[in-house]
């Protein structure tokens, strides 16, 4: 009997096994495996990334350098764990070249080191962790983000020069929220009164947080709340009697995606982007007018941030000729960043993430619409703060 | 001072609002013996109705009204079709099956609405804040949320102490049995009570929905909450599950406004910053359990009545 | 030989010598994937084998098991983080760690009945989940990465993913058959008793107490032992792995395989990870003839099917995998004995 059982499943095992490929043939196409967020209540988030990936390789005419494109498009529904799995499976089963995508940092954290290991390219389209800026920094990471402190720096130096005296920050216990809060006070001269950080996702009510802001009799509020927790801060905001009464900044709590629930209570608020719908280059007047055309909305930051990935990707498919087997070539091709980037011109720093501008954006209404208005161009050419951090020079 | 009597209220709206779920949670608890982790399910209904309706009709109050009598018709179509055949199984078989629900509700909701969820604002006469006491500024909404949960609470009150259909949920919830033997029709009882709960799930809902996003998944988060209210309260408790409502109520917000202050002074700023959250949604659960072995069937168990 | 030869036992005899012929597939294939999943899969199952002790033969509804999986793996992550690597030192510390919880947890819960129980176990989880949020030397809520994996002095590398797959399938292999030992001895036999019938065992004359409290402090240790398989799985821990839709897993894999069977929570754990990662797939694939735009879109409604699916389990297949393997068998048996007939 024992025989049989072996025979029988030495013989399934055989049945199964013609899924063998000849894993060193000839580069037949380009294989992109991309983590995002698809379900929950942030997957219109990742909906908005893939999108714009999709929409950029429309424009390439769905060929880099010359080989068709497949992209594998993986769901780590918002925990650091399941990205982990899926971005194993995506090197392990799928054998894919390049990795992309990444909204939170928390994932991208927990998920880089097999894609790292695997000497698969990785090209964060958001998550700005910023220990994969500096001391974890690799030749295999790139990045078409920024680093979580980057943005609420220039939000400070901004408020520094408005003469804003003292403030009051709220933001949520993640690695993304202790970073982009630090971020602010290291560049912030006023006072900070107070600090709250509240339990990340699943806190919603800001009620208690909102009592302590109003009753510190800070000059300004500062928070930073992505998705769809910054729909309910704001609201939040004007119900308990702040919005008209204390100013408030943020950094990506605002985009095209929660305007259109945040209405009124989002009017005024200023935070700072590297990107804005409005910035004067071909290369974005193409995006946004076409990805409104094909999915009938303005893109987010997100967007621009994963349409510029997927250009990137395809610069240095090209500037390889397809051969992507040579991994120190196409390190080489990436840090040419030989693109036109959405963001005007596009270059990166030492650790591999972008050197670049960053404009002041305020919410306004026009006609029945609410925008991101870009104000004033905060700071010019601003390289990333964390490649002194870095090995690579 | 101000501040102090403001984060009362705040955990007064938040713990009367928790009532609203932990009562149809006891109720279908209590007397169909029946755990519902579907229930948060329902609770996301009625926010998504009340925003669909709200846009339809142009009016809060219309969407809220046909929010809560969609949610009564989901609740009992969900008793007929799905948990009818539950009662009687043991508690494990509730957990998973209702567990399977959840994740059928979300992903249905998903496809219907869609992904990015949907908001309710408040209409303009309450979209502002009211000196409610002499110096003291409070959301007027967040007022209004208060009054009506205290009406809903009188009336459920009054429902079950005073009508004759609450004198059948009151003998359900102690002995099931004896109810079928006086020949009422219980299968239509369950079928109402089970409404009942999904209605005022609903409510909750819809009463969230302009404070929070209308989202999916947003009834786990506070699932969870409502059944440890319901345990501490004794199961089939209405008046255990007010108390214990109060209690986790002011527990949340009083800790998460007081609590970080004090643990940043004793931990230092980073360490504290972090812990704070943290412990202050422990407290709830520490109260549960301390309760729970104190008083191993809740504060008020209806069965020990 | 007829009788051994039912297809239940076919089925599981072939799941056996399948995990232990699965590096044979992946050095063939070169589908290196597989191995990580299955790795995953059975240091799952062996944790469902611990919940199934309690839940399966002692009928303790713990809704907080996984609680120990997240024990035993921060205390790895936290050893390691600390400079300790020796897998000598951090394994011994997850099971004694994983087990002084269990103790005080049962200790404490297990004077509370029914539903209580579930809240009351399901409220310690909680926090041991909001403990490892509030640690901020750990990461708190983002978790903490593993530097490096246990080493045992050079005796095995568990940075080999063939040598840790067999590591953790000898130890599942293990905790079945301790799970075995155990329900055949006297202290099984009475934990059984004990579901049936608590008061009549104690009125017999058995502290039923003890033996509850002995049978839960074994499962969480076993699980905790897992925790720290699946901390050096991962290379990675966080407070998620302790939330109690996780807990809610591991039930529905000791359910979905067959409650208080032996191979039913194996069974079970290779289901629901089986159905995790290929329901979208295999969605997508039945929905490509109908709609072929809106294929890819369809996979990731996979838990609409899942879901209801659990509820059809609960109404209609209430012994799990097992359960319908074994009703199989006794057709086959029926069918068989009428042909001699």
């Amino acid at each position: 009997m024992q025989k049989t059982l072996l025979a029988a499943s030495a013989a399934l095992l055989l049945a199964v096994s013609p899924a063998v490929s000849p894993a060193f043939a000839q580069q037949k196409s380009v294989k992109i495996g991309f983590v995002s967020t698809f379900s929950g209540p942030v997957a219109s988030i990742g909906d908005d990334m893939r999108n714009a990936f999709e929409l950029a390789l429309d424009h390439m005419g769905r060929k880099m350098g010359g080989l068709p494109v497949e992209v594998i498009y993986e769901d780590d529904t918002l925990k650091p764990e399941v990205g982990k799995q899926k971005a194993e499976k995506l090197v392990e089963s799928d054998k894919v070249d390049f990795v992309s995508g990444f909204i939170w940092s928390n994932v991208v954290y927990a998920s880089y080191k097999p894609i790292v290991d695997a000497k698969t390219f990785l090209v964060i389209a958001n998550a700005g962790e910023t220990r994969l800026a500096g001391e974890n920094c690799s030749p295999f990471i790139f990045s078409t983000a920024w680093t979580n402190d980057q943005n609420p720096i220039a939000v400070a130096d901004y408020m520094n020069q408005k003469g804003v005296k003292s403030v009051y920050l709220i933001g949520p216990n993640y690695a993304a929220g202790k970073e982009n809060l630090a971020g602010f006070k290291s560049a912030f001269k006023g006072q900070v009164i107070g600090e709250d950080y509240t339990t990340w996702p699943s806190q919603l009510d800001f009620s208690a947080e909102l009592a302590k802001a109003k009753a510190s009799k800070a000059e300004a509020v500062y928070m930073f709340y992505p998705g769809a927790a910054g729909v309910q801060f704001l609201n939040q905001y004007a119900q308990a009697g702040l919005k008209g009464s204390i100013p408030l900044y943020t950094t990506f709590s605002i985009d095209s995606l929660s305007l259109p629930r945040q209405k009124d209570a989002a009017l005024g608020v200023i935070s700072a982007l590297q990107w804005a719908a409005d910035l004067p280059n071909d290369a974005n007047k193409k995006f946004v007018d076409d990805f409104k055309k094909k999915f009938g909305s303005e893109p987010s930051f997100y967007a621009a941030q994963s349409y510029d990935a997927a250009m990137l990707i395809g610069s240095a498919v090209a500037g390889v000729k397809g051969n992507l087997s040579d991994k120190a070539a196409v390190q080489k091709a990436l840090e040419k960043a030989d693109f036109k980037s959405v963001r005007g011109d596009f270059k990166f720093g030492s650790n591999h993430y972008p050197t670049q501008n960053f404009y002041m954006q305020e919410v306004v209404k026009v006609g029945d619409n609410y925008t991101q208005k870009t104000i004033a161009t905060a700071e010019k050419n601003v390289p990333n703060p964390h490649a002194a951090k870095c090995s690579m020079k | 001072m101000t501040l102090f009597i403001e984060q009362c209220l705040n955990g007064l709206q938040f713990g009367l609002l928790l009532f609203l779920l932990a009562a149809g949670l006891t109720l279908v608890f209590g007397i169909m013996d029946l755990v519902n982790l579907a229930h948060g399910s329902l609770y996301m209904l009625g926010a998504y109705f009340a925003a669909t309706f709200a846009a339809w009709t142009g009016s809060f109050v219309f969407g809220a009204v046909l929010a809560i009598v969609a949610t009564l018709l989901v609740g009992m179509a969900l008793e007929v079709i799905a948990m009818r055949r539950l009662y009687g199984r043991d508690h494990l078989d509730h957990v998973l099956g209702t567990f399977g629900l959840i994740l059928f509700f979300d992903e249905a909701v998903r496809l219907i609405w869609g992904a990015g969820g949907l908001s309710l604002p408040v209409p303009a006469w309450l979209n502002r804040s009211i000196e409610i006491l002499p110096g003291v500024q409070y959301s007027a909404y967040r007022f209004a949320i208060i009054i009506v949960t205290l009406a809903v609470a009188a009336f459920l009150y009054i429902l079950v102490m005073r009508t004759r259909v609450g004198m059948l949920i009151r003998a359900g919830a102690s002995n099931r049995e004896m109810v079928g033997a006086l020949g009422v029709n219980i299968k239509l009882l369950y079928t109402l009570v089970f409404g009942l709960g999904a209605a005022l799930a609903g409510l909750a809902g819809m009463i969230q929905a302009p404070i929070l996003t209308v989202q999916i998944g947003m009834g786990e988060n506070i699932l969870i909450l409502a059944f440890v209210i319901t345990v501490i309260g004794g199961i089939g408790s209405i008046r255990g599950a007010f108390v214990a409502a109060l209690l986790v109520g002011f527990i949340d917000t009083l800790g998460r406004a007081f609590f970080p202050q004090i643990l940043v002074e004793l931990l230092g700023r980073q360490a504290g910053s972090t812990a704070a959250p943290a412990l202050s949604s422990m407290m709830i659960y520490i109260l549960m359990a301390v309760i729970l072995i104190v008083k191993p069937q809740g504060l008020f168990s209806a069965n020990s009545r | 030989m007829t009788r051994a030869l039912t297809p239940r036992n076919l089925v599981t005899a072939a799941l056996l010598i399948g995990l232990a012929l699965l590096p044979l597939y992946v050095a063939l294939t070169g589908d290196r994937f597989m191995l990580t999943l299955f790795t995953r899969i059975v240091i799952l199952a062996m944790a469902a084998v611990s919940l199934n002790l309690i839940l399966g033969y002692g009928g303790m509804m713990s809704f907080g098991h996984a609680a120990y999986l997240g024990l035993g793996g921060y205390t790895v992550a936290i050893l390691s983080f600390e400079g300790v690597h020796s897998g000598f030192i951090q394994w011994p510390a997850a099971i004694a760690v994983s087990a002084l919880f269990a103790l005080a947890v049962g200790a404490l819960s297990l004077r509370t009945r029914g539903v209580y129980f579930i809240m009351i176990t399901l409220a310690f989880a909680q926090m041991a989940y909001y403990l490892a949020s509030g640690m901020a030397r750990y990461g708190g809520d983002d978790g903490l990465s593993l530097e490096a994996r246990s080493t045992f002095a050079g005796l095995v590398n568990l940075s080999n993913k063939t040598t840790f797959y067999y590591v953790c399938l000898i130890l599942l292999f293990a905790s079945i058959v301790l799970v075995w030992r155990l329900t055949n001895s006297r202290f099984g036999m009475v934990l059984q008793g004990v579901r049936s019938n608590e008061t009549r065992m104690g009125a017999i004359g058995y502290p039923t107490f003890r033996y509850k409290l002995t049978g839960f402090v074994i499962a969480g240790t076993l699980c905790g032992l897992s925790g720290a398989l699946i901390a050096n799985h991962t290379d990675f821990v966080s407070p998620s792995m302790m939330f109690w839709t996780r807990s809610g897993d591991l039930i529905v894999m000791v359910v979905l395989g067959g409650m208080g069977t032996l191979f039913g929570p194996v069974f079970g754990a290779l289901a629901l990870l089986f159905l995790e990662q290929f329901l979208p797939a295999l969605i997508s694939a039945a929905v490509r003839p109908i709609n072929p735009a809106g294929a890819a879109k369809a996979g990731e409604y996979w838990q609409l099917v899942l879901g209801p699916l659990l509820l059809f389990v609960v109404l209609f297949a209430r012994g799990g995998i097992d359960g319908m393997l074994r009703s199989l068998s006794r057709r086959g048996a029926d069918a068989e004995k009428a042909r001699h007939d």
